[in-house]
């Protein structure tokens, strides 16, 4: 029999504690629609879509008002486009984009991402193409989003990419200038990019995935810090078992709507991607997570500590939780999504530093930062270096979603709207990397690449 | 199929016998109930069969919430697995 205090419980976390289900994302292979004549592809690739995914808005909703659970997001991640878009021998590989808009505008998802290539090693066919188009397809484009793998802990990392990514980001910006430079915000370099992310902007189906897959991303920092308020911790030890606890209950309910998701549109479950995904609301915090253990403000020394040992818990109390567990799993920390962090950035506790430190011990990286809009492409390309560097000698995904605010300085905001917050300009370091970008090439991957 | 229907709120007369009416209305089952004053604040919880029902499980939760908005109460209608999976292993 169920006991009531364990109803009460679930009850007030759904309602008083943000719980959620943050995605249901149906992971689609466009391998079949490849064709050399790219108007072709682009019909293939939307009927496809639009087939698969009909049923996929609906069945969300469906299972959010039975099981009473909010399932925030519906999403598609395709086949990386780079490698559908190759045969197709044309640099007006926009089409693509558009293609995959449409596809979600019709379908109603919130997001589709796959806009995307893997170049950790070199370029192949398609590649070039893409990367080059991604500031036009982010601006003419509403719901696609874009990443782009440039690392890897087997291959190194491409700094040719590395360079291109930078004058990307930076272009991809200036395209969007006048709504908030939003085009940077669904656009993710990846060092050890992870081929089933259910997460934006990062999504996308992985080559080595079946045909049609669904991958469910859990949330609740907010469950996790009112656990920690309510308990009476007295050691460091209970504040992880505490957590851990938290984190299986949370993941029990993304393992329940991603069998339920998987059953109704008879697609395979993949897996449940444990992650503390903060939004803005207030409470639903990661950074108030690391306060609730103790910490004056997110940021002060101790910090890094506080989020390895969240980031740990979360994922050996989720893990028992699930069948199949992916994804990133483990702690978000986006800068602008997450109430706690943009108080810690405006008093002037956590800067760009702090935060490079936090993301070794973290699930991804440098994620949501809103840097002054004068940067040159040579310091973002320094700043995904420095972050693949970390992916890459701790054999873990790292990213880097930060955003120039054109035509704004450091102290100014940008504000997104919506589930990406508002984000403080956040000032970079003094120097120039120039000369160390420019000199492009394949830095070599590290000794524990080799494990064979 | 089984739900958990929850009511919170302040103490009235006469919560239980409105549920529990809205419920027969429509030929929803209650199997089990467990009910707890604290103070002034109630709360209820049924456990229903609604296998036979008469209405859709939304129109169900609809008609439930609107109850509970004439009373100054908050119901929830959900599935009973929600609990049972995060709860039991």
């Amino acid at each position: 029999m169920l006991e009531t205090k364990d109803i009460l419980e679930t009850i007030n976390m759904i309602d008083n504690e943000h719980l959620d289900v943050r995605t249901i994302t149906m992971g689609i292979s466009l391998i079949d629609c490849i064709d050399s004549d790219i108007d072709k592809a682009c019909d293939k690739i939307y009927d496809k879509i639009c087939m698969y995914a009909k049923d996929l808005v609906k069945t969300g909703e469906d299972i959010s008002r039975e099981y009473g659970i909010p399932i925030i997001n519906k999403r598609i991640a395709v086949t990386p486009i780079a490698m559908v878009a190759g045969v197709c021998q044309t640099q007006k590989i926009l089409k693509f984009a558009q293609a995959l808009d449409r596809a979600a505008n019709t379908l109603g998802v919130n997001f589709i991402g796959g806009y995307s290539a893997l170049v950790e090693k070199g370029f192949a066919a398609g590649d070039y193409a893409l990367i080059e188009s991604i500031p036009e397809a982010l601006s003419v484009t509403e719901r696609v989003c874009s990443s782009v793998n440039i690392g890897s802990t087997k291959a190194g990392i491409n700094m040719d990419a590395v360079k291109m990514m930078g004058q990307t980001v930076v272009d991809t910006a200036k395209l969007t200038a006048d709504n908030n430079c939003i085009g940077a915000a669904k656009l993710v370099t990846f060092c050890n990019a992870v081929q089933d992310n259910p997460f934006m902007a990062g999504a996308f189906h992985g080559v080595g995935e079946a045909d049609c897959v669904i991958n469910v991303g859990v949330s609740g920092p907010g469950v996790v810090r009112a656990a920690l308020e309510k308990a009476d911790c007295q050691n460091i030890t209970e504040v992880a078992d505490l957590v851990k606890k938290t984190a299986f209950k949370i993941t029990r309910m993304g393992q329940l709507v991603a069998q339920q998701a998987s059953q109704r549109l008879s697609v395979p479950f993949g897996i449940v991607d444990l992650s503390l995904a903060p939004t803005p609301a207030v409470g639903d915090s990661v950074a108030h997570i690391l306060e609730e253990m103790g910490l004056e403000i997110c940021g002060c020394h101790g910090t890094t500590a506080a989020l390895a040992l969240l980031n740990d818990a979360v994922k050996k109390g989720g893990v028992m939780a699930s069948s199949h567990v992916g994804g990133l799993s483990g702690a978000f920390i986006p800068v602008s999504e997450d109430q706690g962090m943009i108080r810690a950035v405006k008093q002037g506790a956590l800067d760009i530093t702090k935060l490079e430190a936090m993301t070794a011990v973290c699930s991804v990286g440098l994620d949501m930062l809103v840097i002054p809009g004068d940067v040159t492409p040579e310091t973002v390309s320094a700043i995904i270096a420095d972050e693949a560097a970390i992916g890459m000698v701790n054999s873990k995904t790292t990213a880097v979603r930060v955003i120039p605010a054109i035509g704004r300085k450091a102290g100014d905001e940008l504000n997104f709207g919506g589930l990406l917050g508002a984000g403080p300009v956040m000032p970079l370091r003094k120097g120039d990397p120039s000369d160390f970008i420019h000199l492009g090439g394949r830095l070599p991957a590290p000794l524990q690449s080799l494990k064979n | 199929m089984k739900a958990v229907i929850t009511v919170l709120g302040k103490d009235s007369v006469g919560i239980l016998s409105k549920v529990s009416t809205a419920c027969a209305e429509v030929g929803v089952n209650i199997i089990e109930v467990t009910q707890s004053v604290l103070q002034d604040m109630f709360a209820m919880i049924m456990l229903a069969d609604i296998g036979s029902a008469t209405v859709a499980f939304d129109q169900l939760q609809k008609k439930l919430e609107k109850v509970g908005e004439d009373n100054n109460l908050k119901i929830h209608v959900m599935h009973e697995d929600i609990f049972n999976s995060m709860h039991k292993i």
